[in-house]
């Protein structure tokens, strides 16, 4: 196998201290911090319990890149619609999801916010506009479109905003989505989470462009943008400028939002395909810590802070207990819900 | 009631159905200006507007994307692709998402969407514009498949599919678009999914047939009524979900079974109502259910399409065949 190990690392640019003093009420900038704090500690969670064996099957982690779920989530109306990826969890809980039947979905319990059906990759909550996870790389873009065409048709002023990979970048999908969305001038909000790795590969091998989403808007007849994706208050005044400027009836956007994952891509994956001095180097800008500077430089007390992280922990604690008591399906259950009148074929 | 083609039926249900719900909208490739490949769209983007009805750029994955995310989203609509060859594009939407959003979603979502999509031989264009590769979503859970043989049946099944909530594909016949006419509802009516029709009553054989065979097997049928054989013959009209009691009750009266399908033979959609006989009918058979169908090949070009087709002939020669037995 090829040693991806030896490529020059991508290092991330240093943070813009100027993010500091951008016009964002201290009250959103501590609920954006509880969120992060949400995300993270709930994942950190969920890999305890995949080492435990309690959750069956795959999981695709986050962890380091919340800032974008959370700074979107920050600005997004409780109406507006999210598609999301198998790596979904953050998008999830940054649209509200509730801990407990979200964790115990990713354990496939009956109590689960889709009674175990769905699993960590496909994390939906209708009710929160999370219009759900989706594991085919591309696809949901497309999906996306017709939500955003309902919104557009009813008037309803929602806004949709459909997160994917770098990788996806390269699939027929992405540009029938884009292409269409720009056609119809629907109000909908592409972001690429650019965590420059498609799996195990890294993305510049496999891409005609340096930036995979942000190069190709040109095509698309959008602008161009390119956002911090560790920085929650970068992606929050990005996020609220293209979503704004959708619900006006501006048309889409398209935004590259250029992050990391501290982990693998998936389960027990060691992601020994990176460099060293890239992993380090991005572990130093991890969003949360950073985040936390940021807040008591702006006067938030320290004991604050510590007490959304306490507030948090014990969330996460009351999730897990929620999850672990569920039970498991039963067999029935899987010839349930595949038609509409609740069975899997029809009458006879 | 008016005597209209197959084609004019479909495109009455879809004036009816924009018509008595907002919520209705028509997508597909040339489908607002032009009314679409075979002109089933005529003239409803100029009476319903640009919104209800209206061009896609060639993009199958994302027609049936947008669709979906529209049904999930609460409209009705209804995609055309132009070709059963190049829904094949779409097949990701169609298995991974649209067949199975409602299951994954444990009920959260409804899938209130139908997709047309004209197919079979008969126009002289080879592969993609003539295959019948049916069976490949009848064997998809969560999908519904209806194949009309008659223009009363196009019009009632798509008014039926549009108001399902679950995801309907639409297979209409390209070869009886305009070569079958009759007496059609002129009003608001369905067609139920799921049973079969009974076409025609008979004690001693069965030819089971859908689609564009109907019209040979028909035939068929008159050329051994000639003979002094009772024929019944079934539009099995739904693949999904098949009429299995409806398939079994025929031949336990009949004791003799030909199944007729333009498709391929190996894993095509005879196969299993051979299966359902088998299962439930097996002590009432008189002889071997008989399979005439297309031969395990490309559909070919116009010149070799009569060597392809099943023929009246073919379908005589095997009901005869186990008549005799
Ligand atoms: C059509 C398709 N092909 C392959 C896969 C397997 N797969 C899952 S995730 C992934 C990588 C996607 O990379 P990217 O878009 O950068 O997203 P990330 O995982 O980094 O968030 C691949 C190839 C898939 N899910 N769908
Ligand atoms: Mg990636």
């Amino acid at each position: 196998m090829y040693d991806y190990s030896s490529r020059p690392s991508r290092l991330p640019l240093p943070v813009d201290e100027r993010m500091a003093s951008a016009d964002i009420d201290l009250g959103q900038r501590k609920s954006i911090y509880r969120s992060l704090q949400e995300l993270r500690q709930f994942e950190k969670r969920a890999h305890d319990l995949f080492l435990q064996n309690l959750v069956k099957g795959t999981t695709h982690l986050s962890l380091g890149m919340e800032a974008v779920a959370a700074g979107f989530g920050a600005a997004m109306r409780p109406d507006d619609y999210t598609f999301a990826t198998y790596r979904g969890h953050a998008h999830a809980l940054a649209r509200g999801m509730e801990m407990g039947p979200a964790m115990a979905e990713l354990l496939g319990r009956s109590n689960g916010v889709l009674g175990g059906k769905g699993g960590s990759m496909h994390l939906t909550d209708v009710s929160r506009g999370m219009m759900g996870s989706y594991a085919i790389i591309g696809a949901h873009l497309c999906i996306a479109n017709g939500a955003a065409w309902s919104a557009q048709m009813r008037g309803s002023g929602q806004v949709t905003v459909c997160f994917f990979g770098d990788g996806t970048t390269n699939i027929g999908a992405f540009h029938e989505a884009l292409n269409m969305a720009k056609v119809w001038q629907l109000p909908v909000v592409f972001v690429c989470e650019n965590n420059l790795y498609m799996e195990y590969t890294p993305i510049d091998l496999i891409t005609a462009v340096p930036h995979p989403a942000a190069d190709r808007a040109a095509s698309y007849g959008l602008e161009s943008v390119i956002v911090d994706g560790n920085d929650p208050d970068a992606v929050y005044l990005a996020a609220g400028k293209a979503i704004g400027r959708a619900r006006e009836g501006g048309g889409p956007a398209l935004i590259e939002a250029t992050t990391y994952r501290t982990g693998g891509h998936s389960r027990a994956d060691p992601a020994k395909y990176r460099p060293l001095e890239e992993v380090e180097a991005w572990a130093q800008r991890d969003p949360i810590p950073m985040y936390h500077a940021r807040l008591l430089g702006l006067g938030v007390a320290e004991g604050e802070l510590s007490s959304i992280e306490r507030d948090v922990a014990a969330d996460v604690d009351a999730a897990t207990e929620f999850a672990k008591a569920g039970e498991e399906p039963t067999g029935e259950a899987l010839l349930t819900e595949v038609y509409a009148d609740g069975s899997s074929r029809w009458r006879n | 009631m008016s005597v209209v083609t197959l084609a004019q039926a479909l495109n009455g249900g879809l004036d009816l159905a924009l018509e008595k719900d907002p919520n209705v909208v028509l997508l597909g490739e040339d489908i607002g200006r032009t009314g679409g490949v075979f002109r089933i769209t005529d003239g409803l983007r100029e009476k319903y507007g640009e919104d209800r009805v209206f061009d896609t750029p060639v993009a199958e994955s994302g027609i049936v994307g947008a669709a979906l995310g529209m049904a999930i989203a609460g409209l009705k609509p209804v995609a055309e692709i132009q070709f059963l060859g190049f829904s094949y594009p779409a097949y990701d939407q169609i298995i991974n998402h649209v067949a199975r959003m409602r299951n994954r979603s444990a009920h959260r979502f409804t899938v209130p969407m139908v997709i047309r999509i004209p197919f079979g031989g008969g126009i002289g264009a080879a592969e993609h514009h003539s295959e019948s590769t049916e069976s490949i979503y009848a064997h998809v859970p969560g999908l519904k498949v209806v194949v009309p043989s008659t223009p009363a049946d196009a019009k009632g099944l798509l008014l039926a599919a549009i108001e399902d909530p679950d995801p309907v594909l639409l297979l209409e016949p390209i070869r009886l678009y305009r070569a079958v006419k009759e007496e059609v509802d002129e009003g608001d009516y369905t067609t139920p999914i799921g049973p079969i029709r009974v076409e025609r009553s008979g004690d001693d054989i069965t030819l089971f047939s859908w689609g564009a065979m109907m019209k040979e097997t028909r035939a068929a049928a008159a050329v051994l009524e000639d003979d002094g054989v009772s024929v019944e013959v079934i539009d099995i009209r739904t693949l999904s979900p098949l009429d299995r009691d409806g398939i079994a009750a025929s031949v336990e009266k009949t004791g003799r079974a030909v199944i007729i399908h333009e498709a391929p033979l190996t894993a095509g959609f005879g196969g299993e109502i051979a299966a359902v006989l088998a299962e439930r009918a097996l002590y009432s058979l008189k002889a071997p259910v008989r399979r005439v169908t297309g031969w395990d090949t490309v559909f070919p070009l116009k010149r070799s399409e009569s060597h392809y087709l099943p023929g009246v002939d073919r379908i005589v020669h095997a009901a005869r065949d186990i008549l005799e037995g």
